[in-house]
């Protein structure tokens, strides 16, 4: 097998620094958001003792589940053998990591007590699904991590295969630990279901595809030539399966609580009359998110061309965070019924629809981690050489001048 | 070159030694003289241990044992000035202030005795 | 502690804590259930709570009241972030009509979901049934919230001031009813909502040792027929109701 060329993101200069800057700023504005929440405490966002997870907690979520699915390429190389994807293997690796980390870090950053993030990581109740994750994701940064070494270092490459395994089975475990956070919560009658666990696993598949397009695409155009066609309409059609696939998955989830008469409640609220949340379920998670994105991907005049790709995957980035915002608010939203079969009412909001409002700090919170995610990229982009060396499109003429970094 | 280093770290040290003067000492006040739970020198370095250890016992166990439990701490030490262990004099504080080690119990707790953060009453 | 000063100290707690209501030929220790300072508290003891809707007044609030009084819970103007320990809620069934009041607060699982789901073991069940949370461990990830069937805990929203020396609190830590352990610890053997509750003259609130088959609320859950909420749960909870 021809060893693959790499190299660093050639984008000099203010090319390169200017859109850093822009991640740097909003990075910047994350951490004012964090240090307003912590010093004056959680009132002045818009959560409350009601609806106590709130918009950090759907974009950490995302970002989480996104890392796991965002693995799919270098999977698909490493344990799957699918050699045309190997080039883009290391670009993978990273944008998990990445988007774990931007997770991680709002979701911490949320925190009651993020002084205590020690604590968290010394005493361990490991009957807490939250407990399990937190070494599912250390191991997960130690695995991947080691799966990229491996696959950038020539004399460690006969282990990539092995860690490419370790690294596939591990997310999959992983993934199902994030659903399951919410799929063992007896107490919310949205949740209740041991289906969130390979839900989640299927949707990541379908967030993490279209989140590393987009870094992909991304990348390329900043480094001054475009990604190859081929392997951007190859990721199209597996995109459209994973979108197919999640569609399926949320289908299930609603039928089998329809058919439970003690759900048609929760079920009425969330796809009928729920408002807002009604609204983020069908035209953000079905519509947006995954009939549109179907469409492009399928539709003679947009399949196959690089925008029609790139926008599906935008879709399904924002139909993700439509569809986290529903199972994790509109979750919340429904009141929880303690004497079931009674109207309650007290001074504490039983019995009511909870509403939500997001305040400024929270969605920049948010925003931080998600520029924190795309900063990563882009630095590890440029010190290190993970951006295959024939990266162009096979029809489109080659680069005039590829910079190459000093070695 | 060697006599400019030896400026250099003379300035240094008088400017060090400036900076501990600023640095107010801590205000030990005994206010009620008499033993402690254990001796000085040993409070002085272990007290977070036996608070510590104390506050497991309490909050795990509901063991309350009134002498190394903090509220007694508080009872004892709390300025009869302010009633308060904290404050720029107050017993904890001061001296907190002075080693530069965060001083986190007070943001749950009362840092003033039962009776005086009552009012009087009961 | 010897046995024997232990047994000294409890006489004279008991005694005058229980006064000329305790009937003969119980153990003291059974019926108030105090421990010396420097005892644990013992799984040989279960604390729960039988709520009475049928002599809880609709409208009242003497409970809540107290409760906030006694654990130094203030109102900020902010319902939507406040604390609550305990509410009543008002409950009508939606078949017949029929109205309640009752009063909700943590129910002391003997299974609690919020210590199943608590990552750093913060949340915890002391050996005598009382469910807590440990605020030095607490990181403020409100799981537990999620995760309690009753509504039953709150997280504190903003900087707090001026708290009892009895019932530590703060900012960033989820918190829920504590079965008033301080004053249970103290040998009380009464909560502030039961207190107040028998003081306006209902008594729908009966604090007790639910494994102690000699004490008030065991000959009562003898009695009346009650059952514990979201029985379905399987949660085992420490609290019961009759009457609804």
């Amino acid at each position: 097998m021809a060893a693959i060329a790499y190299r660093g993101l050639s984008a000099g200069a203010w090319r390169y620094f200017g859109p850093l800057l822009a991640l740097g700023l909003l990075i910047a504005a994350g951490l004012a958001a964090f240090v307003y929440m912590e010093t004056n405490g959680h009132f002045v966002t818009g959560m409350n003792n009601q609806i106590v997870w709130g918009v950090p907690h759907v974009f950490a979520v995302f970002l989480i589940v996104a890392a796991s699915g965002a693995l799919n390429v270098a999977s698909v190389a490493s344990v799957f053998g699918r050699t045309q994807y190997k080039p883009l293997a290391p670009l993978s690796a990273l944008v998990s990591l990445a988007l774990l980390a931007g997770g991680l870090a709002i979701l911490a950053a949320d925190l009651g007590r993020p002084d205590r993030l020690i604590v968290a990581m010394t005493h361990f109740n490991l009957k807490s699904i939250f407990a399990l994750n937190m070494f599912l994701y250390s191991g997960f940064f130690a695995i991947v991590g080691a799966y990229l070494w491996f696959m950038m270092e020539r004399r460690m490459n006969r282990y990539t295969g092995a860690a490419g395994l370790a690294a596939f089975i591990w997310r999959l475990v992983l993934t199902t630990g994030t659903g399951s956070i919410f799929g063992f919560l007896v107490a919310r009658e949205a949740y209740d279901s041991a289906l969130l666990g390979p839900a989640f696993v299927i949707y990541s598949f379908a967030y993490g595809t279209a989140m590393f397009l987009i870094a992909l695409e991304l990348a390329a155009r900043w480094d001054g030539r475009p990604a190859e066609l081929e392997t951007a309409t190859r990721l199209g059609r597996l995109l459209a399966i994973f979108v197919a696939a999640s569609l399926y998955m949320t289908t299930v989830f609603h039928m089998t609580k329809i058919y439970m008469t003690r759900f048609h409640g929760v079920e009425a609220f969330l796809l009928v009359d729920g408002g807002m949340i009604t609204a983020m379920y069908w035209i953000g998670q079905v519509g947006l998110g995954g009939v549109l994105p179907l469409v492009l991907l399928y539709a003679p005049r947009t399949a196959g061309t690089r925008s029609g790709v790139v926008a599906a995957a935008v879709l399904v980035v924002l139909g993700g965070l439509a569809q986290m915002y529903v199972t994790i608010i509109g979750a919340q939203a429904w009141p929880q019924q303690i004497f079931p079969g009674w109207q309650e009412s007290s001074s504490f909001f039983d019995g009511e629809i909870h509403a939500y409002a997001p305040s400024v700090p929270e969605v920049f919170l948010a925003l931080g981690g998600f520029a924190l995610a795309a900063a990563l990229v882009a630095v590890a982009l440029k010190v290190l050489r993970l951006l295959p060396e024939p990266c162009t499109d096979s029809s489109s003429p080659p680069p005039t001048s590829p910079q190459a970094r000093p070695r | 070159m060697l006599r400019f280093t030896g400026v250099f770290l003379l300035t240094l040290a008088a400017g060090l030694a400036f900076a501990a003067d600023r640095v107010a000492k801590p205000v030990v006040v005994i206010e009620k003289p008499g033993r402690c739970v254990e001796d000085t020198a040993l409070m002085r370095r272990d007290h977070m241990k036996l608070l510590v250890h104390q506050r497991d016992r309490t909050v795990r166990e509901g063991v309350r044992e009134k002498a190394r439990s903090l509220s007694g701490c508080i009872d004892c030490h709390a300025s009869a000035k302010t009633g308060s262990v904290l404050g720029a004099e107050g017993f904890c504080q001061s001296c907190h202030a002075y080693a530069g080690v965060q001083l986190d119990c007070f943001e749950c707790h009362a840092a003033k005795p039962a009776r005086a953060a009552l009012g009087g009453a009961r | 502690m010897s046995s024997g000063s232990r047994r000294g100290f409890l006489g004279t707690a008991v005694a005058a804590l229980a006064g000329a209501t305790i009937a003969p030929g119980i153990r003291l220790i059974d019926l108030a259930g105090a421990r010396a300072p420097g005892e644990k508290a013992s799984a040989r003891v279960r604390w729960g709570m039988l709520i009475d809707t049928n002599r809880c007044a609709t409208g009242c609030t003497d409970c809540v009241s107290a409760c906030n009084k006694e654990n130094g819970l203030q109102d900020t103007g902010r319902p939507k972030t406040d604390a609550q320990w305990i509410r009543k809620i008002d409950i009508k069934e939606l078949k017949t009509g029929r109205q309640h009041s009752a009063p909700v607060m943590c129910q002391h699982c003997a299974d609690p979901p919020c210590v199943d789901v608590c990552p750093t073991g913060a949340s915890f069940k002391r050996a005598d049934g009382i469910v807590l949370v440990d605020r030095h461990t607490c990181i403020g990830c409100r799981y537990c919230v999620m995760a309690c069937p009753y509504k039953a805990r709150s997280f504190v929203h903003e900087n707090l001031s001026a708290q009892k020396p009895e019932v530590p609190r703060g900012k960033g830590c989820v918190e829920g009813c504590t079965l008033c352990v301080h004053k249970v610890d103290r040998g009380d053997g009464t909560t502030a909502c039961a207190e107040a509750c028998k003081a306006a003259g209902h008594e729908a609130i009966l604090f007790g040792d639910i494994n102690d088959p000699h004490s008030a609320i065991s000959k009562r859950l003898r009695e009346l027929p009650s059952r514990q909420l979201r029985a379905d749960l399987g949660l085992d909870p420490g609290v019961r109701y009759s009457g609804v």
